[in-house]
């Protein structure tokens, strides 16, 4: 049984301006120890597909279809008290913004005290703060600092704070919502370094959000492509790199650039993303995309498996079928 | 190639705001260092990058360039003329020849302003056109950044656009005087990737076509390394190594440099590269450490890097290093 399995997942911001589907029909499975990377644009529903794997997607969203089954049990239709114990113990996540899950006015031995007696209440506080220290240590912070407040640290150490927070509990999947993006480079690879020895040292899988596929690509096993709340590709990372086979997916790849090649030609990608309360009919790329067929603007294309574990969803690949 | 812009020594020290307790008791004043003696030179029509981690000195060094900040000590010189000093009209006449893009096009355009607005502002503060005329001049430049038709844009404000869209719209309202010279600070990076690549084709095409200079500001050196002619890497305050991109990204010299290269993401799952680690963090520009600013950090560190500040010098032909350990 894989450790994650999502299926057919749709969900809906009900504005007031009118309803956006942020994510619709996502499927996908995680096995214990794996890596996965979730790559788009601003708005593509990253967070908000994160955010669904531990039912947090915040007001106005509601999960409208599918189902989110941590090994096996439907979080969709589990109530409330069950998930205190999914959140923080089987999944913990990491923010986007790390002061919204710092409390500025707690010392961070307060945030691991808590964080460990919520979810282990026979442990004693000093034994917290023992474990605590270690994690610091881990995290390459000296374990004196415990007693700082959290605007004491650098962006970076504020970052692994998070991580120790969120591996405190050693949980078997760790969803990191663009845990670098605010960073420097060099900070960058020490914090996704750190994360990757967490993973090898406690088997834990991670499911990585970020818009930068080069670090996806350099850091995970598989990669979700999404584009205005549809997967429009899901392989290996090996596969999607050597054969990327969706337009957009093989668009991007030819818009980033690559500081190991000489002389590298970049292509942009024409048109910009669709507003999400007006999408286009049929596949909602095809305003951008220069394969466009007759069936494109009419149809939408079903997500297909190509072989190889390597699913496309263009009708490229599906040779006009349409989806039922 | 002539040089279009040239800063000598150029330093800029922050005042640091101290409660009335720690004036009372601070024996001198301190200051953030946020540029610290450079020199360079940027030379007509090409890209002179500015690169470097978050506080480095990017954008002071763009703002001193093009007059939005007085320098502390050191000269800048635009065409061969001293600008240092210039106030006035002709510092007046001087900003239309050097225009600054930034990088959040939120930002930087008013959101109640229409497009042509927007646009056509700067030409009517300068009393160079108004109505008619003036929407001529900025269908025109709309046009010039691929805004077409550019009269589907003119009557729109800008939470109706996409960034990419904004950020043309910065970069229309910048050539409008046809500058010469254009600091563009990070202008893609909060750009999507889907759209950046076309942006900065822009930028590209637009330098060739209106013969501008940029001097460009990025923390990207992916990108840096795409859109580039010379690269400056900066660190607290300081250009460490400066040359053409080639030699840059062929034979990096500096350690900071080779370590920034080196943690850069490589989007190719089966390149598994060596990085080189750096100890610490970015001490603060208010403490600047003694000798070479980098030694607290470096992994080649001797005994003179804490107390002998290595000098830029040109170690191999324009390729600039500050380093003991580097020579020609
Ligand atoms: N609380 C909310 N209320 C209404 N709409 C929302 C809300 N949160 C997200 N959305 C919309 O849902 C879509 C997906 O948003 P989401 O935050 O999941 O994207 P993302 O891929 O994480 O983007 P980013 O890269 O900017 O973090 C967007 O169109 C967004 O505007
Ligand atoms: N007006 C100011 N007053 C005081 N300190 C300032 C001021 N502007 C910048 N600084 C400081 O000067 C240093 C350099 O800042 P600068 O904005 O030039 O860096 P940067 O390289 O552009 O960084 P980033 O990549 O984050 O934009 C930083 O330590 C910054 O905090
Ligand atoms: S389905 Fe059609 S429009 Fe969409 S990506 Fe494939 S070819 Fe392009
Ligand atoms: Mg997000
Ligand atoms: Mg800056």
């Amino acid at each position: 049984m894989p450790l994650l399995k999502i299926g057919s997942l749709t969900v809906d911001y009900r504005t007031s301006r009118g309803t956006i589907r942020a994510v619709e029909d996502v499927s996908f499975s995680l096995e214990k120890g794996e890596t996965l990377g979730l790559v788009g644009e601003s708005g593509s529903g990253k967070s908000t597909l994160g955010l669904s794997v531990i039912r947090l997607v915040p007001y106005p969203g509601v999960i409208v279809k599918g189902h989110v089954k941590i090994d096996g049990k439907d979080i969709v239709r589990l109530p409330e008290h069950e998930l205190r114990f999914i959140r923080g113990r089987k999944v913990a996540y990491i923010f986007q913004d790390p002061m919204t899950s710092l409390n500025p006015i707690k010392k961070i031995s307060a945030h691991f005290a808590e964080l460990i007696r919520t979810h282990e209440p026979n442990v004693k506080e000093a034994k917290a703060l023992e474990r605590a220290k270690t994690v610091l240590k881990d995290l390459g912070i000296r374990p004196e600092r415990i007693n700082d407040y959290p605007h004491q640290f650098s962006g970076g150490m504020r970052q692994r704070i998070m991580i120790g927070l969120a591996t405190a509990l050693n949980p078997d999947l760790v969803i990191a919502d663009e845990p670098t993006t605010a960073l420097d480079v060099i900070v960058q690879a020490k914090i996704l370094d750190l994360l990757e020895s967490l993973r090898n040292a406690y088997g834990m899988a991670l499911i990585l959000i970020s818009h930068d596929l080069s670090i996806i690509l350099e850091r995970c096993d598989r990669v979700i492509i999404l584009y205005a709340g549809h997967m429009f590709e899901h392989a290996s990372s090996t596969e999607l790199h050597r054969n990327p086979r969706h337009p957009y997916t093989q668009g991007l790849l030819q818009s980033i650039p690559n500081i190991e090649l000489a002389d590298q030609k970049l292509a942009a990608i024409p048109g910009s993303p669709p507003n999400m309360l007006n999408l286009p009919r049929g596949c909602r790329f095809w305003p951008r995309c220069s394969y466009v067929m007759k069936i494109c603007r009419t149809k939408e294309p079903p997500l297909i498996d190509i072989g190889h574990n390597h699913f496309v969803r263009c009708f490229k690949y599906s040779r006009g079928r349409a989806k039922s | 190639m002539s040089e279009i812009v040239k800063v000598e020594h150029l330093k800029k020290y922050f005042p640091v705001q101290k409660s009335f307790l720690e004036q009372l008791f601070a024996r001198k004043m301190s200051y953030v260092k946020a540029v610290d003696d450079i020199t360079f030179s940027v030379k007509r029509g090409e890209i002179f990058t500015l690169a470097g981690e978050s506080g480095c000195g990017k954008t002071t060094t763009g703002r001193l360039i093009i007059r939005l900040l007085e320098p502390t000590v050191g000269e800048i010189y635009f065409n061969g003329a001293d600008i240092t000093k210039l106030k006035g009209e002709k510092l007046r006449l001087l900003r239309r020849k050097m225009q600054i893009i930034f990088q959040d096009p939120y930002a930087s355009l008013n959101p109640r302003m229409k497009i042509v607005d927007a646009v056509g502002h700067p030409l009517e503060i300068h009393d160079l056109a108004k109505g008619k005329e003036k929407k001529e001049i900025v269908l025109e430049v709309l046009e010039k950044v691929g805004l077409t038709p550019p009269e589907q844009f003119t009557n729109l404000h800008p939470h109706q656009l996409s960034g990419g869209q904004r950020q043309r719209v910065a970069l229309a309202r910048s050539i409008i005087f046809n500058p010469e010279f254009i600091v563009a600070d990070e202008p893609v990076s909060m750009i999507d990737v889907s759209l950046r690549t076309a942006l900065i084709d822009l930028m590209l095409n637009l330098r060739k076509d209106l013969g501008l200079t940029y001097l460009f500001i990025t923390h990207d050196l992916a990108v840096a390394k795409y859109i580039s002619d010379r690269i400056a890497i900066m660190y607290l305050g300081k250009i460490v190594e400066m040359s053409n991109k080639e030699s840059l990204f062929l034979n990096p010299m500096h350690p900071y440099t080779q370590a920034l290269l080196s943690a850069i993401p490589i989007p190719n799952p089966e390149r598994k590269r060596k990085r080189i680690e750096l100890t610490g963090e970015v001490p603060s520009a208010i403490n600047i450490p003694q000798g070479c600013r980098f030694h607290s950090r470096c992994p080649y560190k001797r005994d003179e890097c804490s107390k002998k500040e290595p000098r830029i010098t040109e170690v191999e032909k324009e390729h600039f290093v500050a380093c003991h350990f580097i020579k020609s």
